[in-house]
C-alpha cells in the first residue's frame, strides 16, 4: 500500500527547508513538503526568500582587509618565498 | 532563479579596491605556484577574514584568531607546492587553519561548543495562528529588493546578521554559503556530522532571513 504523504502545518514547513534544499529529506517528508508548498503562498514565499538569502549570501563577496594586515602577511610570503630559494 | 531576479553584491562595495578582476580559486593557485606574489595576495583578501571568523570558534581572543590565520598563510606559502588537488583549494586552506586553530584553543584549555541542542522554531511562534498556519505571511523578497531596497543596503544587513551569530553559526554558515563549500567539506573542515552541519546551517540561514524581513519591512513600512 502507498502511503500518502502526511499533512504538514506551515510552522513544520519552514523548519523543513534547508533540508528540503540539502536534498536530505526522506522521500516521504519530501512529498508532504511540496504537496503544502503547492497549497500555500507564504511557505512558498519563506522558501523563494531563502533562496534569495542563500544567493545574496553567497555574493556578499570578501570583507575588505585592513592595509596594514595585508601588508604584513605580504610581507611573510616574500620571507618565505626567498628561504625556499 | 531568473537572472532578473538574482540579487548581487555591488563589486565597487563588495569587493576591496585596486583587486584585480575575480577569477576561480584554481587559475590563482596556478599562478601561486608560478611564485606570483598578486595571486598570493588576491587569495588573501579573497579568503582572510573568513579564516579569521573560524579560527575565532577555537581561540579565546581575536589576536589569538589572526596568529592562527597568519601561521595558515604561512604554511599555505611552505606547503602549496604539495597541495594535490584532491579538495578545492578553499577547502585545503581551511583544513589547515581549523586544524592549527584546534591546537592553539587547547593549548588555551579551550573546549569548543559546537552547540546543537538549542531546538527551538526559528519562525516566531506569533506569525502563526494556533492551527499552525501563517497568520502573518511573508511576502517575496523579489517584490522589495531592488524596488525599495538596495542591493548594497541587503549586503550589509547580511553581513551585520553573520556577525551577530553565536560562533558555530558564523563557522557553519561563512564556509557554507560565502565561501560556497559543499556540506561534507564544511562537516570535514569543523570536525562536525553533516546532520549537524545542516541544524546549525538552517538557524543561521533564518536569523540571516529574519534580519532581511525586518529591514525590508521597515523599508516598506
Amino acid at each position: 500500500m502507498r502511503l500518502r504523504p502526511p499533512d504538514v502545518h506551515c510552522r513544520e514547513a519552514v523548519e523543513l527547508v534547508t533540508d528540503y534544499l540539502e536534498g536530505s529529506l526522506t522521500r516521504r517528508t519530501r512529498r508532504a513538503f511540496e504537496k503544502h508548498l503547492r497549497a500555500c503562498d507564504g511557505c512558498d514565499a519563506y522558501l523563494a526568500q531563502m533562496r534569495v538569502i542563500i544567493d545574496t549570501t553567497g555574493s556578499v563577496g570578501p570583507e575588505d582587509l585592513d592595509a596594514a594586515t595585508l601588508d604584513g602577511i605580504t610581507e611573510l610570503y616574500r620571507q618565505f618565498r626567498t628561504e625556499d630559494e | 532563479m531568473p537572472a532578473a531576479h538574482r540579487v548581487t553584491a555591488d563589486p565597487e562595495t563588495a569587493r576591496p579596491t585596486g583587486t584585480v578582476r575575480p577569477v576561480d580559486d584554481e587559475s590563482l593557485l596556478e599562478a601561486l605556484l608560478g611564485g606570483d606574489e598578486k595571486a598570493f595576495t588576491e587569495l588573501v583578501c579573497r579568503h582572510h577574514a573568513s579564516m579569521v571568523r573560524i579560527a575565532r570558534l577555537y581561540v579565546g581572543s581575536q589576536a589569538s584568531a589572526e596568529d592562527v590565520a597568519q601561521d595558515t598563510w604561512v604554511a599555505v606559502i611552505k606547503g602549496v607546492d604539495k597541495f594535490e588537488g584532491r579538495s578545492s583549494l578553499a577547502t585545503w586552506l581551511f583544513r589547515i587553519l581549523t586544524n592549527r586553530a584546534r591546537t592553539a584553543g587547547s593549548k588555551e584549555h579551550r573546549s569548543v561548543p559546537v552547540d546543537v541542542s538549542e531546538s527551538g522554531p526559528t519562525v516566531e511562534a506569533t506569525r502563526f495562528s494556533n492551527g499552525g498556519m501563517w497568520n502573518d505571511p511573508p511576502i517575496p523578497f523579489t517584490d522589495v529588493i531592488d524596488g525599495r531596497l538596495e542591493n548594497a543596503t541587503v549586503v550589509a544587513v547580511i553581513r551585520t546578521a553573520i556577525a551577530e551569530l553565536p560562533q558555530p553559526h558564523q563557522a557553519v554558515v561563512t564556509l557554507r554559503d560565502v565561501e560556497g563549500l559543499s556540506t561534507m567539506e564544511v562537516a570535514d573542515v569543523l570536525g562536525m556530522t553533516q546532520g549537524n552541519v545542516r541544524v546549525v546551517l538552517h538557524r543561521a540561514r533564518a536569523r540571516i532571513r529574519a534580519a532581511v524581513e525586518a529591514t525590508s519591512r521597515g523599508a516598506a513600512g
